[in-house]
């Protein structure tokens, strides 16, 4: 990863995204990182759904929903403005869901500005816009909530204890491990390519045509790409020599404990009854 | 990825309904399952890594870009070049440990749309690119600049049906009226998908320069994947004709889904939407729209499949000899 130093003091884009690859875990010691990590996997994901299946303007669930997740990502320590900034991040996909505003049913409103022509908009279309976006917003939270808490190789066991296929969970495993490496590589990689002006401004860049720029990013693909490919060569020489057979490490299964199915029953009832009161009170 | 563009092809939770995200779920589960198999027959232990370290350079290859105009830039997806260079199966599988590693870890794409993300773009987007490469290789008899043009074409392709697949998913789901969510997806991706066909031109380039055995083994063996390639044709073939039809009458989609709001339409779905959907399409204009492009796509298939037949006897007498 490219320092910020380096990345101020020269005056090219030294690496677009300086903090690309930053690993979401955030080791504390809070109850919720304890947790069994297959009960967060079926708690998230059951509260993603209870939340999406809340129908449109229901704003009492809505706030009751955010409440909790909220405040679960308070009391891991996760820090509100890492929280409120992580799940900021599916707000530009809103764009997608605009055009309900104006395209939504009758009674239409109107709005003026400023005495320029009044604009029409939907009041349901605008309910549902905003019901969309409202749970976009908690989904990520959640979805953070998980990642911010759970360990990667913890977060494999708990898919393979849910029997999720173990050629998959493999697969995944040796791209977690290898994705930092690699991503290492292409930084030096995108640091050789302006180091020789090919990002440079267009008085100074060699071949400046847009066909050009794409056939250098081109060959700067089919490059980490052999080179990952002999990569995984060495690594299947080196997981032979220790033993490899094709099948991975027999690893325990252990039950989840009563602790933990209490936990998660109370979670997903609880989840019932936000679902039934946003049932009532919705449009 | 705090810092990456965010690629409008992810979709978020909460905007997809949840009957739709269940079914492109278990539509997804089992293409995977099928690829599982399929990866686990045909090829041993020695590919697990080269998988795993290949979709984490996929991964990483999407911080490559390049400036393409006033501050938008053009960047790897990876579901084509990872069709071409491993065949169809093993992509997928790649490219589903991609989507799922951005949903799971970096929040790009949700957990519950994941369903619909993985067809996207771990199953359309190789299945896409996988069919349109091989026919193509064969109608170019496998010249060099033959490998380009089908490069570029599989590319722009995966991306361009890929993205015709999300607009009507959020369609479906009520989220977006398809008269603005097509063209709108579309004209992006249509874009984006120039980019992402220019690096994977590059990328090929520099392959073929430097292990040119990689795609010459490739482009040997595709007779086995030829469910693949017609799967790969059909759902091409269903996305480009059904886009027009659901834009220019949006509705059916839009009445039901508005009418009813979410619940409803996860309960009637299966009564409302088809009616809802083919009645439109009963009137002139549409149908024939549909007709001329099923015609039109059956003759280029057919002609393609003629000439892959033509091509195919002496490639197979000249595989005997050898």
């Amino acid at each position: 990863m490219a320092s910020p130093a380096l990345k101020s003091a020269h005056p090219l884009k030294t690496t677009p995204k300086g903090r690309w690859l930053r690993e979401l875990y955030t080791p504390n010691h809070s109850a919720v990182h304890r947790i069994d990590a297959r009960v967060k996997v079926i708690f998230t994901l059951a509260f993603i759904v209870f939340l999406n299946l809340t129908p449109s303007g229901a704003w009492p669930a809505y706030v009751l929903f955010f409440t909790w997740m909220f405040s679960l990502s308070l009391s891991s320590r996760l820090g509100i403005v890492f929280v409120l900034k992580r799940s900021l991040l599916a707000l530009p996909f809103v764009l997608a869901a605009l055009p309900l505003v104006f395209t939504g049913p009758a009674p239409l409103g109107h709005i003026s500005v400023l005495n320029a022509p009044p604009l029409t908009y939907s009041v349901v279309g605008f309910y549902r816009f905003a019901s969309i976006a409202i749970k976009a917003w908690v989904s990520v939270m959640a979805a953070v909530l998980l990642a911010a808490t759970t360990r990667f190789p913890d977060l494999l066991t708990a898919f393979s204890q849910l029997k999720v296929p173990t050629l998959f969970i493999t697969i995944i495993g040796l791209m977690w491990r290898y994705l930092f490496v690699i991503s290492d590589e292409v930084t030096r990689m995108l640091r050789a390519r302006t180091s020789r002006s090919a990002t440079a401004p267009r008085s100074n860049r060699s071949g400046g045509s847009l066909f050009w720029r794409a056939r250098v990013t081109g060959g700067m693909a089919g490059n980490l790409f052999l080179r990952s490919i002999e990569r995984s060569d060495r690594v299947y020489a080196a997981m032979l020599s220790r033993g490899y057979t094709g099948q991975p490490a027999a690893q325990k299964t252990t039950r989840l404990q009563k602790k933990d199915l209490l936990v998660l029953a109370a979670g997903v009832i609880l989840l019932v009854i936000l679902w039934l009161l946003g049932v009532i009170t919705g449009g | 990825m705090l810092f990456s563009p965010i690629n409008p092809m992810h979709i978020p939770d909460g905007f997809l309904s949840v009957l739709l995200s269940i079914v492109l779920w278990v539509i997804s589960v089992v293409l995977i399952g099928i690829a599982l198999r399929k990866t686990g027959q045909t090829i041993g232990e020695r590919q697990v890594p080269l998988m795993g370290v290949l979709a984490a350079a996929i991964f990483a290859g999407q911080m490559l870009n390049f400036s393409v105009t006033g501050g938008t830039s053009g960047h790897l997806l990876g579901a084509a070049i990872a069709a071409i260079l491993l065949g169809p199966w093993p992509a997928v599988l790649v490219m589903t440990s991609v989507v799922a590693v951005q949903a799971l870890l970096f929040q790009d794409g949700g957990i519950l749309a994941l369903g619909a993300n993985l067809f996207n773009m771990a199953i359309i987007g190789p299945f896409v690119a996988y069919a349109l490469f091989t026919l193509l290789m064969k109608l170019f008899k496998k010249q060099t600049w033959g490998l380009f043009i089908a490069g570029f074409i599989a590319a722009w392709s995966s991306i361009f049906i890929a993205s015709l697949a999300c607009a009507l998913q959020l369609a479906l789901s009520g989220t977006s009226p398809a008269n603005i969510a097509v063209p709108a997806m579309g004209a992006i991706h249509a874009l984006i998908g120039i980019g992402e066909g220019l690096i994977t031109i590059g990328a090929l380039a520099f392959i073929f320069a430097a292990r040119k055995d990689l795609l010459i083994a490739d482009a040997n063996k595709p007779a086995r994947n030829i469910g693949v390639v017609v799967g790969g044709l059909l759902l091409s073939l269903v996305l480009v004709v059904l886009s027009p039809l659901a834009s220019s009458h949006p509705d059916g989609l839009e009445w039901v889904a508005e009418k009813h709001g979410f619940i409803e339409v996860a309960r009637e779905a299966f009564y409302n939407i088809v009616p809802d959907y083919s009645m439109p399409g009963i009137s002139n204009p549409a149908l024939a729209t549909i007709a001329a492009g099923i015609l039109g796509a059956v003759i280029v298939f057919g002609v393609a499949y003629g000439i892959a037949r033509a091509e195919k006897r002496p490639s197979a007498q000249d595989d005997a000899q050898r």
